[in-house]
């Protein structure tokens, strides 16, 4: 698991990597009532602002933690926000990209550097 | 949180491990463990214990009793003080000029002078203004006291154990209570659109009351996050917001606590700041309105959201001014300014959302139906 300063988590399986944001970055947001995700099949840049989620308190977006094309995205998300508060790090995922580059995997964050950036 | 105002329950809000922030030039709770949304339902459900004391207590007193209070009055607030009962609350606000609001108020007839209760961002303001419109009244501001709302429809429960005979009273009553606690000074009114008190006590047992309160299983805590989305849900203007001094109390659907002895035709017509386009608008109506309204997505719309009545080209019909999701009616809701002609309840427009112009109901408001005790 790698983690971005935009309290992003990426778990790369083979050449799939699933994101969603980190469950301190849940915590932070509240109770989140709206999501809107990227299209399957869009070609994403990193730092696009590719979801927008809406909390009880305010709007954020989302970045393209890597270059590459959406493949799937967590469709419950869009009537059961919730599930981001219940499970943000699990059920709570938000898209799978397929990276044309992961070489800015290698500058993310582990889960120690992770815990210290938050601390 | 330098430079912050502290309310008396500023170290009880630290202690409960609420979020603070800085609202008004005070310190004050977001919210606490139950966070916004669970803090909103519970309060809809049992009772939410608020600290409001960032709110200006005012007294006002004239020689001549409550009722030289009241007449003086008038002349800054287009509401009936001389006909309000002894003991008994309304709502209204100051006017400008130009018909305006300057601030929106809670007034109270305590039978020899007048309580008011002013928003904090404006409580300076509002206390300049009456020292200088009300020369023959002594205008004393409450520095010694707290203000905690207790809302939903069991504060009767955990505050009659408390406040003897509370119980007995309906939506904007008022008494005065002997206590554990001190002088509480208790109206059966609110800003949540559900049963409930404000208390003022005196500020060295305020928490000492609020501990009280808090003992009762019914009563949680609730910061100004969920206080924000009760007060939308229920359909009710956040000044500053909502209102302001570019909006009259007619577009705003304030008419209605202008009665009818400060209209065209009544015992003490006018006479107040701003009567003139007032009054006239109540008879002949306004360009705008203050409306309801209901995305029919899941995306809320937000303070600033442009309204458009068709789903391309054209100008934009009006601008929402608070926008949020509703906990208790489980979709988002906002509330804003639309053209007269695009006012009516169920016409279709377009809110502008990240460029994307997305239908938007205009509705009925409250959102919820209000739960007084009349």
């Amino acid at each position: 698991m790698k983690y971005t300063e935009e309290h992003e988590w990426l778990d790369q399986d083979g050449d799939i990597v699933t994101v969603g944001i980190t469950s301190h970055a849940a915590e932070q947001l509240g109770d989140i009532v709206f999501v809107e995700l990227p299209e399957v099949g869009a070609e994403v840049t990193k730092d696009d602002e590719i979801v927008v989620i809406e909390s009880v308190k305010a709007a954020s977006d989302i970045l393209a933690p890597l270059d590459g094309e959406i493949v799937e995205v967590n469709e419950v998300l869009a009537d059961t926000p919730s599930k981001i508060n219940e499970d943000p790090e699990g059920d709570g995922w938000f898209f799978k990209i397929k990276p044309s580059d992961t070489s800015p995997m290698d500058d993310y964050m582990d889960e120690a550097a992770y815990k210290d950036f938050i601390a | 949180m330098d430079d912050l105002r502290e309310t008396p329950l500023t170290g009880l809000h630290k202690a409960l491990g609420a979020k603070m922030t800085g609202f008004a030039g005070y310190e004050m709770p977001l919210q606490y463990g139950l966070g916004v949304m669970g803090e909103h339902l519970h309060t809809r459900d049992n009772a939410g214990l608020f600290d409001v004391s960032h709110m200006g207590q005012v007294l006002i007193r004239h020689e001549a009793g409550y009722g030289g209070a009241a007449q003086s009055m008038e002349r800054l607030v287009p509401v009936n003080l001389l006909g309000l009962g002894e003991k008994r609350q309304r709502y209204g606000f100051f006017t400008n000029d130009a018909g305006g609001i300057h601030d929106d108020l809670m007034l109270t007839n305590r039978g020899d002078h007048l309580l008011v209760v002013v928003n904090a961002a404006c409580k300076a303001d509002d206390i300049a203004l009456m020292r200088e419109g009300l020369p023959e009244c002594e205008v004393t501001e409450v520095t010694d006291r707290a203000l905690i709302a207790l809302q939903g429809p069991k504060a009767v429960d955990a505050l009659a154990p408390i406040a003897a005979g509370c119980e007995i009273m309906k939506f904007l009553d008022t008494g005065i209570f002997t206590s554990d606690y001190g002088e509480l000074w208790v109206s059966r009114s609110g800003y949540t659109g559900e049963d409930g008190y404000e208390i003022s006590v005196p500020a060295a047992q305020a928490e000492p009351l609020a501990r009280a309160l808090l003992l009762h299983e019914a009563v949680e805590p609730v910061g100004l996050g969920a206080r924000d989305s009760l007060r939308l849900e229920a359909g009710l203007c956040l000044y500053g917001q909502d209102i302001d001094e570019h909006t009259t109390p007619v577009e705003a659907g304030l008419s209605w606590a202008i009665q009818k002895a400060r209209r065209r035709g009544g015992e003490r017509e006018g006479g107040f700041p701003g009567a003139d386009v007032i009054l006239d608008q109540l008879e002949n109506g306004v360009a705008r309105c203050r409306v309801g309204l209901r995305p029919e997505g899941r995306a809320p719309m937000r303070a600033g959201t442009q309204i458009f009545g068709s789903e391309t080209g054209g100008e934009a019909v009006g601008q929402v001014t608070s926008g949020a999701y509703g906990p208790s009616i489980e979709a988002p809701m906002s509330m804003g300014y639309v053209a007269a002609s695009h006012a009516s309840a169920g016409t279709t427009l377009y809110g502008e959302v990240r460029g994307k112009r997305l239908p938007v109901a205009v509705a009925e408001m409250p959102f919820t139906p209000a739960n007084f005790k009349r």
